[in-house]
Parts: C-alpha cells; structure tokens; sequence
C-alpha cells in the first residue's frame, strides 16, 4: 500500500520550495535527504543532543521533533543560510577564530541556536551563553572555546555596528 | 529510527479538531508542540493512527492574564511565552520558576504546558506545579466542557483523567492571595535534564505571620505528583516569624517529616535512599524560600 502524500510548500532559506511527503518524514530527514542540505545534522533523533537545530519561522527548534508536513506554509532555515567559505557569517568566522569546533558534528545546530540567541542578546555574559547553549552537546571541546566564540561573535557585531 | 506510518490530519478550528478525536478516539493524539509526543512516536514507543495537528487552531493559542492575576493558558500556548511573559512572572511566579526548569531553550520553543500536562510524565515538573497551584484544567469534547482539578487529573505515569475523545485545551490558574510565597527547586545531572528529586512549595501567611496554608508537591517521587500532607501539616499553623533559627527548625523539620512520608521508586540514575534525601533537603531549602517570599508579600510587612 502506498503511503499517502502531503503536498507542502515551504520557505527554505529564503526559497520557496514544493513537496510531497509522507507524514511520518521528519523535518530532518526531509531536509537532508529531499533537499541535500547536509549541514543539518542528525544526532539523538529524539530532541536531547540539538544537532539538528533549525530556524522555525525565525526561532530554534529541534528539526528531529517536527514532521515535514508541519512546515507547510511556515519558513525554515538551516545552517547553510549563513554564510559561504569565502564569505563566513561573523558566528562561523568566530567559531573558526577561536577553535570553536573539533569535529565539527555538532557545530550547525549550535550555530542556529546562537544566532537566534545574538539577535535576542547582542550582549550576553558568558553565564548567559553558557545556559543558552544548554540544548546542544558537544562532545570535543568541552564548550570553552563556544563560548569565547559567542563572545567574539556578539563583540564582532557591536563593533561592525 | 523513524516514526511509524500515521494519517495527518490539519484542522483550523476547534470544532473539527474535536470532531477528528471524536471519530477516531484512542486512535488518534493531539500534536501541539511534539516535543514528549515525537519523541516517542520516533522510538515507536506511540504509534497512533492519526495525528490530529492543533497549530492551525488560533483560538487555543491564547494566554491571558487578568489584573487580579487570573491566569489562562490554552492549548498553544508554548513554555518559552510563559516564560518571558512579565505579569505571568509578576502573579505566578512558582510556574515561570519551574517552565525555567523544563528540558531547554528549543525545546521550550515548540513545547506547551498543556501537552505537558496531558503528557502526564511524573518526572516532568509542570505536573506537581499544577497540583500545588490547584490548578483547574479545562477538558473539552464534542460533548461539551468540563473542569479538572488537577489533583484529580493526574492518575499514573502518562495516564490522565482525559477521555479519549477529550482534549485538555486550557489551563486555568486562580490568583495568589497577598501573603503568598512559592518556590520551586529540583536536582538534575545536568540542566535540563528531568530532575531526580524536584519540589513545588505554596505557602500563605496571614497579617499575624502565621502559615495558614501550606502545600508542597514533589516531581520523580512516585506514578504522578506526590503531594505530602505530612509536610503541610507541620507548616500550617506554624509562625516562623523572623527568628532565623526557629525558621531553619521549622524548614528542616518540614524536609524530614516530607522525606518520611514519600517512598520514591528510584531510576536508573538515582536511588530511592538519595531521592528521599534529596526531597528533605530540596524542601527544606525551597520551604525557607517561600517564607522570605511570602514575608515580603505579607499584608504585615516584616519590621
């Protein structure tokens, strides 16, 4: 028997695209596997590890806990909305500036969640950025230099502004 | 891992959300934010037919906050709005305490207080915050509306007083009197994490500084929220005043009598023994707590 098919239409960093999807693909899968953005990451696929934190309608969600077919009509965005490699957002040059990352695996959903975090908190104390990195593990660096990243991220965008 | 085949169903009013639970009962689950709910369906631990989307039903997204402090929450209404929100602070500050509390910031951007509640996880704070703040918790089904107390609504681990045709779309919160203090405290691995031990504390004192009301309800102590009639028993009537060593007596006496009167189940990560130990010294602390609290919102200020 064939699944049946739900057609939905949804802002992905800043393009509207079109699908049918069954209802049980996760937001995750349909980002990786439908549109190729692999930069979203999978990790616990039940909401504890956050690597595959995205932007919902502008806010971090966990992009294993939504159903694609919840997206219809709503704006996502992953971490490949940021910058490029010759061009980084001032989170991914910071996070490169301050060794914010090893393996890496981790690194897209914190860097959703903190760009989120930023705009809300221009200027955080690291107590501050160290709770609002709660929802993300990272299982390398031990989260000091994250945390120096955020501040050179939130430093950087004071003064640029 | 990946969640089992289900039909989706998108309504936009109430009326039709009803109407789909009415029709397919058990079958079916209300998918608000999905943050317990997709999580066990991804372990396929739940594996409902059809899952009933409530984001597309504006009229339960409502949060509204009389002057008196009367508070509604409906169905949509996500843990990161209660928590931001300055009057809900202001008149329910144990709620905006324990929300704090609650996995984490993206989290508690999808995640409601009613699918916590109707969640009816007994490690989850919101349930023993509910039963300490009397709650009322208002169900509602085709057949029509009905209120719950939510120390009647809870009645075992993920089993509530729903029916199946019922849908928990508001919560509803009663002003606290003046003289009113609460605290809430739990112990977690990590933050975030479900607390191993976690306590909800209500007291009120009258013009004179005696407690005349008293309640303390504990998350992880039992199949649902333990409230302990033991402790209230040793705070009520009892006039702390602003000795502050008859008011740590007073605060440790009320921890033991709570430690004596749970008999916690223990999990993998805690035992019993220290859950218990854990609930006196948590109660204990968060007791001195609401003190101070309800001291500084006593119809006698302190001298």
């Amino acid at each position: 028997m064939a699944a049946r098919q739900y057609p939905i239409r949804v802002t992905v960093n800043g393009t509207e695209r079109e699908a049918e999807v069954e209802a049980r693909l996760l937001l995750s899968d349909f980002i990786r596997h439908r549109l190729g953005l692999t930069g979203t990451h999978v990790g616990c696929e039940h909401g504890v590890c956050g690597a595959c934190t995205i932007l919902h309608d502008g806010v971090p969600a966990r992009a294993c806990l939504l159903f694609a077919v919840q997206t219809h009509g709503h704006s996502i965005e992953t971490v490949e909305s940021l910058g490029t490699p010759e061009r980084l957002h001032p989170l991914q040059a910071a996070f490169r500036a301050c060794h914010g990352l090893q393996c890496g695996y981790c690194t897209p959903g914190i860097l959703m969640t903190m760009k989120a975090f930023l705009e809300q908190h221009p200027d955080p104390d690291e107590a501050a950025i160290r709770k609002a990195l709660s929802g993300n593990l990272c299982r390398c660096t031990g989260y000091q230099n994250i945390v120096a990243a955020v501040s050179r991220a939130a430093a950087m965008a004071k003064e640029g502004a | 891992m990946k969640p089992p085949a289900f039909d989706y169903e998108a309504p936009t009013s109430l009326a039709e959300a009803l109407a789909l639970k009415a029709r397919h009962g058990e079958d079916a689950r209300f998918l608000a934010g999905g943050q317990s709910l997709v999580p066990a369906m991804n372990f396929r631990l739940v594996r409902p037919a059809v899952l009933i989307d409530l984001n597309g039903v504006a009229d339960l997204d409502h949060l509204s906050c009389s002057s008196s402090g009367a508070l509604g929450i409906g169905a949509l209404v996500r843990h990161a709005r209660v928590e931001s929100d300055r009057e809900v602070a202001r008149h329910q500050p144990l709620l905006v305490e324990a929300i704090r509390e609650v996995a984490h910031p993206q989290v508690r951007n999808r995640g409601t207080l009613c699918g916590n509640l109707a969640h009816a996880d007994p490690a989850s704070e919101l349930p023993a915050v509910m039963v300490a703040l009397k709650a009322q918790l208002h169900a509602v089904s085709i057949r029509g509306e009905r209120s719950i107390p939510a120390a009647d609504f809870f009645q075992g681990t993920y089993t509530t007083a729903l029916e199946p045709d019922e849908l928990l779309a508001r919560v509803q919160l009663e002003p606290l009197p003046t003289g009113t203090g609460t605290a809430f405290l739990e112990l977690a691995r990590r933050p975030g994490d479900y607390a191993m031990m976690g306590v909800a504390v209500l007291l009120q004192l009258d013009a004179s500084g005696a407690c005349t009301d008293a309640r303390v309800v504990c998350c992880g102590a039992g199949d649902r929220p333990v409230a302990s009639a033991a402790t209230a028993a040793v705070l009520r009537a009892a006039t702390p005043g602003s000795d502050p060593v008859a008011l740590e007596a007073l605060c440790e006496a009320a921890g033991a009598a709570l430690a004596a009167s749970i008999d916690p189940p223990g999990t993998v990560h805690v035992t019993a023994d220290y859950q218990r130990h854990l609930a006196q010294v948590l109660a204990a602390r968060a007791i001195a707590m609401a003190f101070g609290r309800a001291a500084a919102h006593s119809p006698r200020r302190s001298i």
